[in-house]
């Protein structure tokens, strides 16, 4: 699955990227990870509150860094 | 074979360094005198600032990061949102959007794309970064009250007029802009709001009142307030207590065994008020950091804050010392204060334009405008230009203007860049004039 990160750099959104991988990992899923960082690709998914997390397209998560426990329940 | 390609920026910087250590202008008086500043300056910030004015801002940040359903302040600014209303709510919503400088542009692109379009969106670009709370808390405590004030009301009424020029100069363009769907957080609604406004009023009692400073007269209310300000400091404590253990379902005897410390060290010393503040600190840290609900989300997102400012804060008063001195000294920086005073000494158009227009450019990291803005002032700059470069300082800086301009265009960025800078400058020779 493809797993989206949408933030500009902020340390918030690199929590979320570690949070994201190590769920995907504890779940052991096949996984793609990519970070968006252009703020009009960010505008494409419509989401202003960031960080944000997007499983294959769907958003998931905004304005928030979600926990371990919690990424994984949106992976699954 | 070495890769010169790759390796060329490191031996860059480790040239540069050398050469920097080589020529240190040890033993020269300016530059020793200015070191000593420096550490003098981060002295007084630790001493007078990071206690009772910074640790408290960081709980109210993050509560309103936690507390405060962005979502509903975003319904005010969506595509079908009242028009006058939006300008209203995009001025002022910085105080609850813009806690993290790093969440204003994301917000502004937002609006213009998929909310209430260009006026409101720019209002929000041009008082976000000025309008949240440790922005205001901290320019009041280090720059006084009535700049502190300036800030805040220049950025709200400035941007409400930002927003609608650019509204009218661009209003065929934005007519035919067909708005996107805006994804938001679905939040539920734990409590009432009053109770919310409660908890919010009771933290910025705390903030407000440990921080009130000595007034010059003897006698009057002030001195009266500030006579008794560690008392009605206790009295919010003790409101605050009662109202996590009340309404935020904090356990009684947890609240109780954090809230001792506190209390016996006021009463063992109660010349040194400090002493118990830092002790309240640590039991609500304690426990809220333990819990598991939404207190627990508050410390962590407080917590987050202090992480990513406190670096950058500690940075920008070691360079501002070291650049400009502190403000007990006359010209003690590196940087001579006659070329301060002769730049943006005063209250001249010159004066102000000039420092609209670096504010504009130049990168401030989040709250490094206050012991930078200290600095200068020390050295002669004027009230009418300090307050132009509050204004125009945050809003705007090269790289940002990078990424507005992909958002909105070339054109409009110029326009909106020119209306900051003429807007930052009039705000500047105002305040200049009555300060």
């Amino acid at each position: 699955m493809k797993i989206q990160i949408l933030g500009t750099g902020c340390p918030k959104c690199k929590q979320l990227m570690d949070n994201a991988e190590e769920a995907a990992n504890m779940l052991g899923v096949e996984h793609e990870l990519e970070k968006v960082t252009n703020i009009n690709e960010i505008m494409k998914f419509g989401v202003m509150l960031t960080p944000a997390l997007a499983v294959d397209g769907e958003v998931k998560v905004v304005g928030k860094v979600p926990t371990i426990e919690e990424v994984k329940g949106m992976l699954q | 074979m070495v890769e010169w390609k790759k390796e060329w920026k490191k031996l860059a910087w480790i040239v540069g360094a050398f050469l920097a250590c080589f020529y240190l202008p040890v033993g020269k008086v300016r530059f020793d005198t200015a070191i000593l500043e420096s550490l003098q300056l981060v002295k007084w910030y630790a001493q007078e600032h990071v206690l009772l004015c910074l640790i408290p801002a960081f709980f109210i940040a993050g509560a309103i990061a936690v507390f405060v359903s962005q979502a509903s302040v975003m319904k005010y600014l969506g595509a079908k949102a009242n028009k006058v209303l939006a300008y209203g709510v995009a001025s002022v919503s910085g105080t609850i959007l813009a806690v993290c400088s790093c969440t204003v542009l994301p917000l502004f692109a937002g609006i213009y794309r998929m909310g209430a379009g260009l006026g409101p969106a720019t209002a929000f670009l041009y008082s976000g970064p000025a309008i949240n709370v440790l922005a205001i808390a901290l320019t009041a405590r280090v720059l006084g009250v009535k700049l502190g004030i300036a800030r805040a009301v220049g950025a709200i009424v400035f941007s409400v007029v930002i927003g609608l020029l650019m509204h009218f100069i661009f209003r065929k363009e934005e007519a035919e802009k067909a708005a996107a769907q805006m994804a938001m957080p679905e939040t539920e609604v734990k409590r009432p709001l009053w109770q919310n406004a409660v908890y919010f009023l009771t933290m910025v009692g705390i903030l407000v009142f440990a921080n009130w400073g000595k007034p010059m007269h003897d006698t009057g209310l002030w001195h009266a307030i500030y006579a008794s300000k560690w008392i009605v400091t206790s009295l919010f404590s003790v409101g605050l207590g009662i109202i996590l253990v009340v309404w935020f379902e904090m356990k009684w005897w947890k609240m109780l065994l954090a809230a001792l410390p506190a209390v016996v060290l006021a009463l063992l010393f109660p010349q040194v008020p400090m002493i118990a503040f830092a002790a309240g600190v640590v039991g609500l840290s304690t426990i809220t950091s333990t819990s598991k609900d939404e207190s627990g989300e508050w410390f962590s997102s407080s917590w987050g804050f202090a992480k990513q400012i406190l670096p950058l804060l500690f940075g920008g008063v070691i360079v501002a010392g070291l650049l400009l001195g502190s403000p007990e000294s006359t010209d003690g920086g590196l940087i001579p204060s006659a070329w301060v005073s002769k730049l943006v000494g005063g209250n001249s158009l010159w004066a102000n334009l000039f420092a609209s227009v670096v504010g504009a450019f130049m990168y401030f990291a989040t709250l490094t405008e206050v012991p930078i803005l200290q600095g200068l002032i020390g050295n002669g700059m004027g009230q009418g230009p300090a307050l132009a470069l509050l204004l125009a300082g945050p809003a705007l800086s090269l790289p940002n203007m990078l990424v507005i301009r992909s958002v909105m265009g070339t054109k409009k960025t110029v326009v909106f860049v020119s209306l900051v800078v003429v807007m930052a400058t009039i705000s500047g020779m105002l305040f200049g004039a009555f300060a």
